[in-house]
């Protein structure tokens, strides 16, 4: 049974029964006790409509569920056994899911797990393992993000650019467990750019396509971090970046420019050099402008000074840091690197061991730490 | 979202805050500060923010290697315990003013006379997963 494909049908399927009427939460709990029943059932029978299959068991199960609630309260019957008859599920019920799990309302936390739960079909265990949090943990925080959104019509006009954060978060930020979650991102991704037409979604796409084909270079054998410019290139994978391009090209084409077509192309432009020498910086520099145009993030600034430091020697690089704040996380890794392209050795090490206790990360202390300890040792 | 330990130390009860040790509170007193620490990690547990949590015996052993074939050296313990920690919460937060908040409801504890001891905590935070786009 292709697990993946499976989980493909779970944002349908929950959509087809809040159209019918029943409540998000209960309509959640459904469907995954439906997963968990397709996992011990298919493999032996497997469904010719596997949707359909799904539909079927969530539904009932949503009712059985439903009686023994009004059981417990000692209702009469509540809910007709016919299922009302509804419109066919359709991209527009995927859209709203996807606004419900990433409604403003929510934490950052609680978005991505409600996502990778109702919309990503995962389990609340297997979300757990991959944030490192107790299972009985991440079980409150998903009941308690549907409870949030509870109130939420489904069917209320959302934000895009919420869903994206979410989406940006799951593939930017969590461990690594039997679940790859940046592939779980770029499925979600790639399912959302299905269901609606939105430049700054296929932006994010790309971006995700354009970073992702170069994992297998990202990490030496021994787990450390190998840097952009050290990495070999010969391992980025090729169809990623290809599609990655297509993607974007297309987005570009839109003239709706938005920050993750313009953080996409500059991953395309380093995709594009076979080497870190044959890197078009000018024009990355370019780019990195109009980034700080549409967010006026610093983190933007900070990585523009690198760009600068690149294009235009190491001095204009450092001149362009000066005016970052600096106390941004990574601030000195920038400046100890802009400092020893400069040739000034010792104020490099330095500010790499400073960098180095600031790290919010140990792959990236240890990288700095190592750095430092270069420059030390000669 | 960060993860934070909570690091609590034998120091404080005795030291920082007029507080007598806690052998001699009343066995009430006792209670309801153990309660109230079960209490925290349900409760976090209900927000989704616990991760795991544990109470360490005051006594420990220092251990160093001392060379290939030789049994490793031990040490202590040590009369001087200001610095020992009784014990450690993890927690999974938004942010560091949400880690804040909760350490500092964890240091109200009740000590004697139902009074919140407002021992101090330490607040570290975990060196997390490297993010994938950095430039």
């Amino acid at each position: 049974m292709d697990d993946v494909l499976v989980r493909s049908l779970v944002p349908g399927v929950l959509g087809v029964l809040v159209r019918r009427g029943a409540d998000f939460a209960a309509a959640e709990d459904a469907v995954q006790e439906a997963l968990v029943e397709a996992v011990h059932s298919w493999p032996a029978a497997p469904p010719r409509d596997p949707r359909g299959w799904l539909v079927t068991v969530a539904w009932r199960r949503f009712l059985d569920a439903t009686r023994a609630e009004a059981t417990r309260r000692r209702r009469e019957e509540t809910v007709a056994d016919e299922p009302p008859s509804g419109p066919v599920p359709s991209a527009d019920d995927t859209l709203q899911l996807y606004f419900l799990c990433a409604h403003p309302s929510l934490t950052p936390a609680s978005a991505v797990a409600l996502t990778l739960r109702a919309v990503g079909g995962l389990t609340t265990r297997q979300i757990a393992a991959a944030y490192l949090v107790p299972e009985a943990t991440m079980a409150q925080r998903i009941s308690r993000a549907k409870r949030t959104v509870s109130g939420v019509r489904l069917d209320s006009p959302g934000d895009v650019a919420t869903v994206l954060r979410v989406l940006y978060l799951v593939f930017n930020e969590g461990y690594s467990g039997d679940v790859d979650l940046a592939a779980e991102a770029i499925r979600l991704t790639r399912q959302l750019a299905a269901a609606v037409d939105h430049p700054e979604v296929a932006g994010l796409l790309a971006l995700m396509l354009l970073h992702h084909a170069r994992r297998a270079a990202r990490t030496a054998t021994d787990g450390s971090l190998v840097p952009l410019a050290e990495q070999d290139r010969s391992r980025w994978d090729t169809a990623l970046v290809s599609e990655g391009v297509d993607v974007l090209q297309t987005a570009l084409a839109r003239d709706r420019l938005g920050e993750y077509q313009v953080q996409a192309a500059i991953a395309a432009l380093h995709a594009d050099a076979r080497s870190a020498a044959d890197t078009d910086w000018v024009q990355i520099v370019e780019w990195y402008d109009e980034l700080v145009r549409l967010t006026g993030s610093p983190v933007v600034r900070l990585n523009r000074a690198v760009a600068v430091g690149e294009a235009d020697g190491p001095r204009a690089g450092l001149a362009a840091l000066a005016e970052v704040d600096d106390a941004l996380p990574r601030h000195r890794a920038v400046a100890a690197y802009l400092h020893e392209k400069d040739g000034d050795r010792t104020t490099a090490a330095r500010l790499y061991a400073e960098a180095a206790a600031l790290a919010g990360n140990a792959a990236e202390r240890n990288h700095l730490t190592r750095q430092a300890a270069r420059l030390n040792s000669r | 979202m960060a993860k934070y330990l909570m690091l609590k130390h034998y120091r404080s009860t005795s030291k920082s805050l007029d507080c007598a040790p806690m052998d001699q509170w009343t066995p009430d007193e006792v209670s309801a500060h153990i309660q109230y620490m079960n209490d925290f990690a349900a409760k976090l547990t209900e927000s989704g923010e616990f991760v795991d949590g544990q109470a360490l015996a005051p006594e420990g052993t220092w251990v160093r290697y001392d060379g290939e074939g030789r049994p490793p050296v031990t040490d202590g313990p040590f009369a001087e315990s200001k610095d020992l920690i009784a014990g450690w919460m993890v927690i999974d937060a938004d942010s560091y003013e949400r880690a804040v908040q909760l350490a500092g409801e964890l240091s109200a504890a009740p000590g004697p006379g139902g009074q919140p001891i407002r021992e101090w905590l330490e607040l570290r935070p975990f060196l997390g997963a490297p993010p994938t786009i950095t430039e």
